[in-house]
Protein backbone atom coordinates (compact mmCIF):
# COMPACT_ATOMS: atom_id res chain seq x y z
CA UNK A 1 0.00 0.00 0.00
CA UNK A 2 2.79 2.38 1.02
CA UNK A 3 4.50 1.64 -2.24
CA UNK A 4 1.49 2.41 -4.43
CA UNK A 5 0.90 5.72 -2.68
CA UNK A 6 4.48 6.63 -3.40
CA UNK A 7 4.04 5.56 -7.03
CA UNK A 8 0.97 7.77 -7.42
CA UNK A 9 2.74 10.66 -5.78
CA UNK A 10 5.79 10.28 -8.03
CA UNK A 11 3.60 10.06 -11.13
CA UNK A 12 1.88 13.25 -9.98
CA UNK A 13 5.18 15.04 -9.59
CA UNK A 14 6.24 13.97 -13.08
CA UNK A 15 2.99 15.12 -14.70
CA UNK A 16 3.09 18.28 -12.60
CA UNK A 17 6.32 19.56 -14.14
CA UNK A 18 4.73 21.02 -17.29
CA UNK A 19 2.04 22.61 -15.09
CA UNK A 20 4.76 24.12 -12.93
CA UNK A 21 6.59 25.61 -15.92
CA UNK A 22 3.43 27.06 -17.41
CA UNK A 23 2.44 28.47 -14.02
CA UNK A 24 5.75 30.27 -13.64
CA UNK A 25 5.07 32.08 -16.91
CA UNK A 26 1.49 33.04 -16.10
CA UNK A 27 2.05 34.01 -12.47
CA UNK A 28 5.11 36.02 -13.51
CA UNK A 29 2.70 38.28 -15.39
CA UNK A 30 0.46 38.32 -12.32
CA UNK A 31 3.42 39.44 -10.18
CA UNK A 32 4.16 42.30 -12.56
CA UNK A 33 0.53 43.40 -12.49
CA UNK A 34 0.42 43.17 -8.68
CA UNK A 35 3.50 45.35 -8.47
CA UNK A 36 1.94 47.92 -10.80
CA UNK A 37 -1.14 47.93 -8.56
CA UNK A 38 1.03 48.82 -5.56
CA UNK A 39 0.89 45.48 -3.76
CA UNK A 40 3.89 44.29 -1.76
CA UNK A 41 5.73 41.07 -2.64
CA UNK A 42 4.34 39.45 0.50
CA UNK A 43 0.74 40.35 -0.36
CA UNK A 44 1.07 39.11 -3.94
CA UNK A 45 2.65 35.85 -2.81
CA UNK A 46 -0.05 35.41 -0.17
CA UNK A 47 -2.76 35.86 -2.82
CA UNK A 48 -1.13 33.31 -5.14
CA UNK A 49 -0.56 30.76 -2.40
CA UNK A 50 -4.08 31.02 -0.99
CA UNK A 51 -6.04 31.32 -4.25
CA UNK A 52 -4.11 29.25 -6.78
CA UNK A 53 -6.14 30.50 -9.73
CA UNK A 54 -5.38 32.87 -12.58
CA UNK A 55 -8.40 34.84 -13.77
CA UNK A 56 -9.79 35.23 -10.25
CA UNK A 57 -6.54 36.72 -8.98
CA UNK A 58 -6.19 39.15 -11.87
CA UNK A 59 -9.75 40.34 -11.29
CA UNK A 60 -9.09 40.38 -7.55
CA UNK A 61 -6.22 42.83 -7.66
CA UNK A 62 -8.06 45.15 -10.00
CA UNK A 63 -10.90 45.22 -7.44
CA UNK A 64 -8.40 45.83 -4.62
CA UNK A 65 -6.94 48.75 -6.56
CA UNK A 66 -10.43 50.12 -7.08
CA UNK A 67 -11.20 49.61 -3.35
CA UNK A 68 -14.38 47.77 -4.31
CA UNK A 69 -16.90 46.60 -1.72
CA UNK A 70 -16.18 43.25 -0.03
CA UNK A 71 -19.44 41.86 -1.33
CA UNK A 72 -18.47 42.79 -4.87
CA UNK A 73 -15.20 40.93 -4.40
CA UNK A 74 -17.01 37.83 -3.17
CA UNK A 75 -19.49 37.92 -6.04
CA UNK A 76 -16.82 38.46 -8.71
CA UNK A 77 -14.80 35.52 -7.42
CA UNK A 78 -17.90 33.37 -7.38
CA UNK A 79 -18.75 34.15 -11.00
CA UNK A 80 -15.21 33.87 -12.36
CA UNK A 81 -14.43 30.64 -10.53
CA UNK A 82 -17.78 28.90 -10.90
CA UNK A 83 -16.28 26.54 -13.47
CA UNK A 84 -14.40 24.83 -10.60
CA UNK A 85 -17.78 23.72 -9.34
CA UNK A 86 -18.32 21.61 -12.47
CA UNK A 87 -14.79 20.26 -12.22
CA UNK A 88 -15.30 19.37 -8.57
CA UNK A 89 -18.49 17.46 -9.48
CA UNK A 90 -16.60 15.48 -12.10
CA UNK A 91 -13.79 14.70 -9.65
CA UNK A 92 -16.27 13.54 -7.00
CA UNK A 93 -17.12 10.61 -9.28
CA UNK A 94 -13.58 9.96 -10.30
CA UNK A 95 -11.98 9.79 -6.88
CA UNK A 96 -11.16 6.36 -5.46
CA UNK A 97 -14.17 5.61 -3.24
CA UNK A 98 -11.95 3.79 -0.74
CA UNK A 99 -9.87 6.90 -0.05
CA UNK A 100 -10.64 8.46 3.37
CA UNK A 101 -13.01 11.43 3.27
CA UNK A 102 -10.59 13.99 4.69
CA UNK A 103 -8.50 13.86 1.50
CA UNK A 104 -11.27 15.77 -0.25
CA UNK A 105 -10.52 18.85 1.83
CA UNK A 106 -6.92 18.90 0.63
CA UNK A 107 -7.54 17.98 -3.00
CA UNK A 108 -10.09 20.80 -3.25
CA UNK A 109 -7.39 23.37 -2.70
CA UNK A 110 -5.70 22.18 -5.88
CA UNK A 111 -8.65 22.07 -8.30
CA UNK A 112 -7.28 24.31 -11.02
CA UNK A 113 -7.99 24.04 -14.75
CA UNK A 114 -4.68 22.29 -15.25
CA UNK A 115 -4.63 19.95 -12.26
CA UNK A 116 -8.24 18.99 -12.95
CA UNK A 117 -7.50 18.36 -16.62
CA UNK A 118 -4.57 16.11 -15.93
CA UNK A 119 -6.10 14.18 -13.03
CA UNK A 120 -9.64 13.61 -14.34
CA UNK A 121 -8.41 12.02 -17.56
CA UNK A 122 -6.17 9.51 -15.79
CA UNK A 123 -7.22 5.90 -16.37
CA UNK A 124 -8.95 4.09 -13.50
CA UNK A 125 -10.09 5.68 -10.27
CA UNK A 126 -8.12 8.57 -8.91
CA UNK A 127 -5.74 8.34 -5.97
CA UNK A 128 -5.54 11.50 -3.81
CA UNK A 129 -1.79 10.99 -3.77
CA UNK A 130 -1.59 11.58 -7.49
CA UNK A 131 -3.20 14.98 -6.91
CA UNK A 132 -0.85 15.69 -4.03
CA UNK A 133 2.05 15.03 -6.37
CA UNK A 134 0.64 17.44 -8.94
CA UNK A 135 -0.09 20.11 -6.33
CA UNK A 136 3.33 19.83 -4.71
CA UNK A 137 5.09 20.90 -7.92
CA UNK A 138 2.43 23.10 -9.50
CA UNK A 139 1.63 25.32 -6.50
CA UNK A 140 5.27 26.26 -5.75
CA UNK A 141 5.65 27.14 -9.45
CA UNK A 142 2.67 29.46 -9.18
CA UNK A 143 4.02 31.15 -6.05
CA UNK A 144 7.60 31.35 -7.34
CA UNK A 145 6.50 32.97 -10.62
CA UNK A 146 4.49 35.56 -8.70
CA UNK A 147 7.47 36.35 -6.50
CA UNK A 148 9.86 36.65 -9.46
CA UNK A 149 7.41 38.87 -11.33
CA UNK A 150 7.01 41.28 -8.46
CA UNK A 151 10.66 41.56 -7.41
CA UNK A 152 12.29 41.54 -10.81
CA UNK A 153 9.78 42.83 -13.32
CA UNK A 154 11.80 41.64 -16.29
CA UNK A 155 14.42 38.99 -15.64
CA UNK A 156 12.62 36.59 -17.95
CA UNK A 157 12.89 37.62 -21.61
CA UNK A 158 9.61 37.86 -23.55
CA UNK A 159 10.57 34.84 -25.69
CA UNK A 160 10.86 32.60 -22.66
CA UNK A 161 7.47 33.79 -21.40
CA UNK A 162 5.94 33.06 -24.82
CA UNK A 163 7.40 29.59 -24.88
CA UNK A 164 6.39 28.73 -21.33
CA UNK A 165 2.85 30.02 -21.85
CA UNK A 166 2.29 27.40 -24.54
CA UNK A 167 3.31 24.58 -22.22
CA UNK A 168 -0.06 24.65 -20.43
CA UNK A 169 -1.98 24.35 -23.69
CA UNK A 170 0.39 21.65 -24.90
CA UNK A 171 -0.53 19.73 -21.79
CA UNK A 172 -4.26 20.07 -22.40
CA UNK A 173 -3.76 18.79 -25.93
CA UNK A 174 -1.74 15.83 -24.64
CA UNK A 175 -4.66 15.00 -22.33
CA UNK A 176 -7.56 15.17 -24.82
CA UNK A 177 -6.12 13.95 -28.14
CA UNK A 178 -5.09 10.34 -27.34
CA UNK A 179 -8.60 9.25 -26.18
CA UNK A 180 -10.04 10.98 -29.26
CA UNK A 181 -8.14 8.51 -31.45
CA UNK A 182 -10.19 5.58 -30.20
CA UNK A 183 -13.45 7.32 -29.44
CA UNK A 184 -15.17 9.10 -32.32
CA UNK A 185 -17.65 10.79 -29.98
CA UNK A 186 -14.84 12.40 -28.00
CA UNK A 187 -13.13 13.46 -31.24
CA UNK A 188 -16.38 15.06 -32.40
CA UNK A 189 -16.90 16.77 -29.06
CA UNK A 190 -13.41 18.28 -29.17
CA UNK A 191 -13.91 19.63 -32.69
CA UNK A 192 -17.36 21.07 -31.94
CA UNK A 193 -16.05 22.61 -28.69
CA UNK A 194 -13.18 24.32 -30.45
CA UNK A 195 -15.38 25.65 -33.24
CA UNK A 196 -17.96 27.05 -30.81
CA UNK A 197 -15.22 28.47 -28.61
CA UNK A 198 -13.79 30.26 -31.65
CA UNK A 199 -17.25 31.62 -32.49
CA UNK A 200 -17.61 32.89 -28.94
CA UNK A 201 -14.41 34.88 -29.24
CA UNK A 202 -15.12 36.32 -32.71
CA UNK A 203 -18.84 36.89 -33.17
CA UNK A 204 -20.22 40.16 -31.75
CA UNK A 205 -22.55 39.78 -28.75
CA UNK A 206 -21.27 36.21 -28.19
CA UNK A 207 -17.79 37.61 -27.59
CA UNK A 208 -19.08 39.73 -24.73
CA UNK A 209 -19.49 36.54 -22.69
CA UNK A 210 -16.55 36.34 -20.27
CA UNK A 211 -14.08 33.43 -20.67
CA UNK A 212 -15.19 31.86 -17.38
CA UNK A 213 -18.83 31.83 -18.44
CA UNK A 214 -17.98 30.69 -21.94
CA UNK A 215 -16.44 27.56 -20.42
CA UNK A 216 -19.48 26.89 -18.22
CA UNK A 217 -22.00 27.60 -20.97
CA UNK A 218 -20.31 25.48 -23.63
CA UNK A 219 -19.62 22.66 -21.18
CA UNK A 220 -23.27 22.47 -20.10
CA UNK A 221 -24.44 22.69 -23.69
CA UNK A 222 -22.04 20.35 -25.47
CA UNK A 223 -21.52 17.75 -22.74
CA UNK A 224 -25.26 17.92 -22.00
CA UNK A 225 -26.25 17.18 -25.59
CA UNK A 226 -23.52 14.57 -26.06
CA UNK A 227 -24.68 12.74 -22.92
CA UNK A 228 -28.23 12.58 -24.31
CA UNK A 229 -27.18 11.47 -27.80
CA UNK A 230 -24.30 9.19 -26.88
CA UNK A 231 -24.84 7.82 -23.37
CA UNK A 232 -21.75 6.10 -22.09
CA UNK A 233 -21.89 2.46 -21.01
CA UNK A 234 -21.16 1.71 -17.37
CA UNK A 235 -17.77 0.13 -18.04
CA UNK A 236 -16.51 3.09 -20.03
CA UNK A 237 -17.15 5.70 -17.35
CA UNK A 238 -15.35 3.45 -14.88
CA UNK A 239 -12.19 3.06 -16.85
CA UNK A 240 -12.04 6.58 -18.23
CA UNK B 1 -12.24 54.43 4.48
CA UNK B 2 -9.62 52.17 2.96
CA UNK B 3 -10.52 48.53 2.89
CA UNK B 4 -8.19 46.03 4.51
CA UNK B 5 -6.05 44.06 2.07
CA UNK B 6 -6.10 40.96 4.24
CA UNK B 7 -9.89 40.89 4.33
CA UNK B 8 -9.87 41.10 0.53
CA UNK B 9 -7.43 38.22 0.30
CA UNK B 10 -9.43 36.17 2.79
CA UNK B 11 -12.64 36.70 0.80
CA UNK B 12 -10.96 35.79 -2.49
CA UNK B 13 -9.39 32.65 -1.09
CA UNK B 14 -12.49 31.65 0.91
CA UNK B 15 -14.97 31.94 -1.95
CA UNK B 16 -12.64 30.17 -4.38
CA UNK B 17 -11.99 27.32 -1.93
CA UNK B 18 -15.67 26.80 -1.16
CA UNK B 19 -16.55 26.54 -4.86
CA UNK B 20 -13.95 23.80 -5.17
CA UNK B 21 -14.80 22.06 -1.91
CA UNK B 22 -18.60 21.90 -1.81
CA UNK B 23 -19.34 19.57 -4.76
CA UNK B 24 -16.48 17.26 -3.81
CA UNK B 25 -17.68 16.90 -0.22
CA UNK B 26 -21.45 17.00 -0.82
CA UNK B 27 -21.48 14.42 -3.60
CA UNK B 28 -20.09 11.46 -1.69
CA UNK B 29 -21.96 8.65 -3.36
CA UNK B 30 -21.58 7.33 -6.83
CA UNK B 31 -24.14 8.98 -9.09
CA UNK B 32 -26.55 6.39 -10.49
CA UNK B 33 -28.10 8.34 -13.35
CA UNK B 34 -26.49 7.24 -16.57
CA UNK B 35 -27.22 10.63 -18.11
CA UNK B 36 -25.31 12.53 -15.43
CA UNK B 37 -22.50 9.99 -15.48
CA UNK B 38 -22.20 10.41 -19.24
CA UNK B 39 -22.35 14.18 -18.87
CA UNK B 40 -19.53 14.22 -16.31
CA UNK B 41 -17.56 11.81 -18.48
CA UNK B 42 -17.66 14.31 -21.36
CA UNK B 43 -17.10 17.44 -19.24
CA UNK B 44 -13.27 17.49 -19.25
CA UNK B 45 -13.03 17.13 -23.01
CA UNK B 46 -15.28 20.10 -23.63
CA UNK B 47 -13.70 22.21 -20.89
CA UNK B 48 -10.13 21.58 -21.99
CA UNK B 49 -10.91 22.01 -25.70
CA UNK B 50 -12.69 25.32 -25.02
CA UNK B 51 -9.83 26.55 -22.82
CA UNK B 52 -7.20 25.59 -25.40
CA UNK B 53 -8.69 26.94 -28.57
CA UNK B 54 -8.51 29.69 -29.75
CA UNK B 55 -6.66 30.95 -26.61
CA UNK B 56 -3.45 29.14 -27.61
CA UNK B 57 -3.23 31.27 -30.76
CA UNK B 58 -2.81 34.45 -28.73
CA UNK B 59 -0.63 32.99 -25.96
CA UNK B 60 2.68 33.84 -27.64
CA UNK B 61 4.30 36.88 -29.25
CA UNK B 62 2.64 36.22 -32.60
CA UNK B 63 0.14 33.89 -34.23
CA UNK B 64 2.77 32.07 -36.33
CA UNK B 65 4.84 30.87 -33.42
CA UNK B 66 1.59 29.93 -31.68
CA UNK B 67 0.45 27.96 -34.73
CA UNK B 68 3.82 26.16 -34.79
CA UNK B 69 3.44 25.23 -31.12
CA UNK B 70 -0.20 24.15 -31.58
CA UNK B 71 0.58 21.93 -34.58
CA UNK B 72 3.55 20.35 -32.83
CA UNK B 73 1.43 19.60 -29.77
CA UNK B 74 -1.33 18.03 -31.91
CA UNK B 75 1.08 15.78 -33.77
CA UNK B 76 2.95 14.62 -30.67
CA UNK B 77 -0.26 14.07 -28.70
CA UNK B 78 -1.69 12.04 -31.59
CA UNK B 79 1.35 9.80 -31.33
CA UNK B 80 0.64 9.39 -27.61
CA UNK B 81 3.72 11.15 -26.33
CA UNK B 82 3.75 11.89 -22.60
CA UNK B 83 2.40 15.13 -21.10
CA UNK B 84 5.81 16.49 -20.43
CA UNK B 85 7.15 15.68 -23.91
CA UNK B 86 4.23 17.31 -25.69
CA UNK B 87 4.37 20.30 -23.42
CA UNK B 88 8.14 20.91 -23.54
CA UNK B 89 8.66 20.18 -27.24
CA UNK B 90 5.87 22.55 -28.25
CA UNK B 91 7.38 25.22 -25.98
CA UNK B 92 10.77 24.74 -27.62
CA UNK B 93 9.10 25.00 -31.05
CA UNK B 94 7.54 28.32 -30.12
CA UNK B 95 10.88 29.55 -28.86
CA UNK B 96 12.69 28.54 -32.05
CA UNK B 97 9.94 29.92 -34.29
CA UNK B 98 10.20 33.31 -32.60
CA UNK B 99 13.99 33.20 -32.66
CA UNK B 100 14.25 32.44 -36.38
CA UNK B 101 11.49 34.69 -37.62
CA UNK B 102 12.82 37.45 -35.38
CA UNK B 103 9.26 38.45 -34.46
Amino acid sequence: MENTRKDYFTAGIRDGIPICLGYIAVSFTFGIMAKNSGLSAWEAVLISASNLTSAGQFAGISLITAQAAYLEMAFTQLIINLRYCLMSCALSQKLDSRAPFFHRFFISYGITDEIFGVSVCKGGSLSPFYNYGLISVAAPGWVLGTFLGIVSGNILPARIISALSVSLYGMFIAVIIPPARENKVIAGIIIVSMILSLMFTKIPVLNSVSPGFRIILLTLLIAGIAAALFPVKEAETDEA
Amino acid sequence: MRHNIYIYIFIMAGVTYLIRLLPLTLIRKEIKSNYIRSFLYYVPYVTLAVMTFPAILSATANIWSAAAGFTTALILAYHRRSLITVSLVSSVCVFLAELFTGL
